[in-house]
């Protein structure tokens, strides 16, 4: 017969597995080589599953927030999609923060979380949330499994999607008979949406104006934010700096975007940072900003904002353009790109004059801290350490003084060295960030500058570091006082303490009781052989650097520009404000021009 | 000013919270909105009126572009659309007043669905002046009831939204 000649396609029926052993497989596929997860009830079947995988490593934090914020800290450092895992309910509502964290700062997440049975969804079971509906607004995307052969796809677009254009955290919603539901795990399975969300290529007409305004400038800046460390721009950033002159300020994100070594280098702008960066902004004629926000931190008061200057902006996200400022040239596109394009035909610029004034101010209001002979100046320990770090060092920061101290005096060379949550500010974030930059470079130093505040919000991590063998090596700046708080009592509060004082801990000890070696310094002269004790130590190490919370003329990071307020109304080293300083130095020289008295 | 906003959205699980979210998340104003599904059963559209001035506008837009779910995003205002509410009416209709709400029906091309011994449903499609006009022509007469869709929209001429 006919049909007995016609080979039939073998089909050989592939083995049902459980929606979990589909999970990981997943994971495997993408790439995946660590998640961060904290078992409960409703997640179990994917920790079990995740026993048998031979390419994943599971690293237990010691609570969930601990979890995201380790993921985010390994995506930031790595650029790949950071992944962590919690239960139902509190697992997933712990997550959260982390998941928002992710959003602000564009970092490519998965988040996976179990649900309760899809049958009992909508009755209140026992640890049920609706975290797809809680994370709404925290996330780039997300999925509420309810049929496991859907598993395959949804993770494939996941991970894409996580990554792709501005990344961001997506999640995806497990109920537990899902995870127990067998299905043929689909190797081949695609994303059902095929386009990226905006457009990555910039429009060539843009470009072409660019240049052209570019070589017109008199007296431009470049304004790098984020993007750049998130679109692999770099070395771009860099070519096109060597080949214009053009000078360069980044954002806190930015950091690390350009090597602060550099004379170019006008370190990071905003309201704590640089004089002359904000000085220089105030005064370009050209701004480029690439892949950055205008964040409120940043600009102060929007419409005094690059006032007297044409603004470029560069960013993949359309919704960034115009959103907080209206430029003169927007380009839509994915920045390297966009800096690609310039350098085929950028020039080396004529601004020699410009230039010489922005190296007269970068000397006259170089960062300064008050010097004191009784304690130890925290300012001094970051000047210090990053004197003794290797050069592929990663820092990660809590949120508060330290931070910015962290942003003012570490001079960051490399992208993705500078690890902190810039857009949400969570305290918190620096020991179990750091966690996940170590897992993703084992062998590179790094460390957690954090304060007393927020180093004890994920304290329970040391524990993870002990049982997990993670070297992570902690610098808590501890004053027993929310510093930053403090500070703006000072200034705006007439320095009632409105619950900002935090007490003594003895943090050297907390680690011994891990299990984790640490000392403790209170005196200047000890901070040098403190700092190298604990980077020749081979495990992880806690130095707790005592110093007391001061007054404006110690404890208060400076420069600082007040929210909504001016270059002109920065606060210097010293207490004295830029208008009144410039006012009386007559104002000549390098901040006023001869046509324009720099808006005195 | 007042805006007419098309929108293609996949029809999946959240879609609309996701929306609805973004415009309470970053205070824009939702005048109406309406959804439903479009010949295609895997995409929905949806129209909302929203009133702000060109930059929340313009914001507005790209934060829709920006979600996942969405496929298309159309600010119809300009193009001058038909737009149509369906309002639904009981009124008291008796002998009194039978003549002079008839007369004020067929003024307003509404028509009556549903009438018993008791009450009448009215049935108006319009925009949303002429649903505001009618409504406040019937009010002298007694309206026990009103409900009333959002708006849709539709382009003029051959312009279509599609996915």
């Amino acid at each position: 017969m006919q049909t007995d000649t016609i080979a039939s396609p073998v089909i050989v029926p592939r083995k049902k597995i459980k929606g979990s052993r589909i999970i990981i497989s997943c994971l495997e596929r993408e790439g995946v080589d660590t998640v961060f997860g904290y078992p409960g009830g409703a997640s179990m079947d994917i920790h079990q599953a995740l026993t048998l995988s031979k390419k994943i490593r599971v690293v237990l934090p010691r609570h969930e927030q601990g979890a995201a914020f380790a993921a985010s800290g390994y995506a930031r450092a790595t650029g790949k999609p950071g992944v962590c895992l919690a239960a139902s309910g509190p697992g997933a509502t712990n997550l959260i923060t982390g998941i928002m964290d992710a959003r602000l700062d564009s970092i490519p997440m998965v988040i996976l979380t179990g649900q309760v049975a899809t049958k009992v969804i909508g009755t209140d079971a026992f640890q049920e949330t609706d975290i797809v509906g809680a994370t709404l607004p925290c996330v780039k995307h997300s999925y509420l499994m309810k049929d496991v052969n859907d598993i395959s796809w949804v993770m494939k677009e996941a991970f894409h999607l996580a990554s792709s254009n501005r990344p961001g955290p997506v999640l995806i919603d497990f109920p537990v008979d899902i995870q127990q539901a067998l299905a043929v795990l689909d190797d081949n399975a695609e994303r059902k949406r095929s386009g990226a969300v905006f457009k990555t290529e910039p429009a060539k007409g843009q470009i072409k104006k660019a240049l052209g305004l570019i070589n017109e400038a008199q007296r431009p800046v470049i304004y790098a934010g984020g993007g750049i460390i998130s679109g692999n721009a770099s070395d771009e950033l860099r070519r096109f700096v060597k080949k214009t002159g053009i000078p360069v300020t980044t954002t806190s994100m930015g950091l690390g975007a350009f090597p602060e070594d550099d004379p170019l280098s006008l370190h990071m702008l905003g309201m704590h940072g640089a004089v002359y960066a904000n000085m220089a902004i105030a005064r370009a004629d050209l701004v480029i900003a690439l892949g950055t926000r205008f964040d409120n931190k940043v600009t102060g008061k929007i419409s005094e904002f690059c006032k007297n200057a044409k603004i470029i902006h560069v960013d993949i996200d359309a919704s960034e353009i115009n959103k907080n400022t209206i430029v003169a040239l927007p380009i839509q596109g994915d920045v390297r790109q966009t800096l690609e394009a310039f350098n085929t035909e950028a020039v080396k610029l004529n601004i020699e004059p410009w230039i010489n004034e922005i190296q007269k101010l970068k000397k006259e209001f170089a960062h300064s801290y008050p010097k004191s002979k009784e304690h130890i100046v925290p300012q001094a320990v970051i000047v210090e350490l990053s004197g003794l770090v290797p050069n592929d060092a990663v820092v990660c920061t809590g949120v508060g003084q330290h931070q910015m101290w962290t942003a003012q005096f570490f001079k960051f060379k490399n992208p993705r060295s500078f690890i902190s949550s810039c857009g949400l500010g969570a305290m918190g974030f620096g020991l179990p960030a750091a966690i996940g930059a170590q897992v993703a470079f084992p062998n590179r130093m790094v460390i957690d500058i954090d304060g007393d505040g927020s180093f004890l919000m994920n304290i329970q991590e040391l524990q993870t570091l002990k049982t997990e063998n993670i070297p992570v090596k902690c610098v808590v700046l501890n004053n027993s006082y929310l510093g930053m708080m403090a500070q703006w009592e000072d200034r705006y509060y007439k320095s009632v303490r409105g619950h900002t004082c935090l007490g003594e801990a003895n943090f050297a000890e907390i680690a011994k009781a891990f299990g984790i070696a640490g000392a403790t310094v209170s005196r200047s002269e000890d901070v040098a052989p403190a700092l190298k004790e604990m980077l020749s130590h081979k495990g992880a190490y806690v130095l707790d650097v005592k110093y007391p919370y001061n007054d404006a003329t110690h404890g208060h990071v400076l420069p600082m520009i007040p929210a909504d307020g001016t270059y002109l109304d920065s606060i210097l080293p010293g207490g004295v404000i830029l208008r009144d300083y410039l006012k009386q130095k007559g104002a000549t020289e390098c901040c006023v021009s001869k046509d324009r008295p720099a808006g005195l | 000013m007042k805006h007419t906003i098309s929108i293609l959205v996949e029809n999946e699980f959240g879609a609309l919270a996701r929306i609805a979210g973004l415009f309470s998340g970053r205070g824009y104003n939702i005048e109406s909105l309406t959804v439903a599904p479009t010949l295609d059963p895997a995409i929905s559209r949806m129209t909302i009126n929203t009133i702000g001035d060109d930059r929340t506008i313009e914001q507005i837009i790209k934060q829709l572009n920006r979600l996942i779910s969405v496929v298309k995003v159309k600010d119809v205002t300009a193009e001058d659309p038909i737009t149509k509410n369906l309002a639904l009416i009981k009124v008291n209709l008796n002998r009194r007043n039978r003549d002079k709400l008839k007369s004020i029906i067929a003024d307003f091309d509404a028509m009556i669905t549903i009438s018993d011994d008791t009450c009448s449903v009215i049935q108006a499609v319009a925009d949303d002046g002429g649903i505001i006009r009618l409504t406040e022509a019937l009010k002298p007469y007694g309206v026990m009831e009103f409900v009333s869709t959002g708006s849709v929209a539709i382009q003029k001429g051959k312009r279509v939204i599609r996915a």
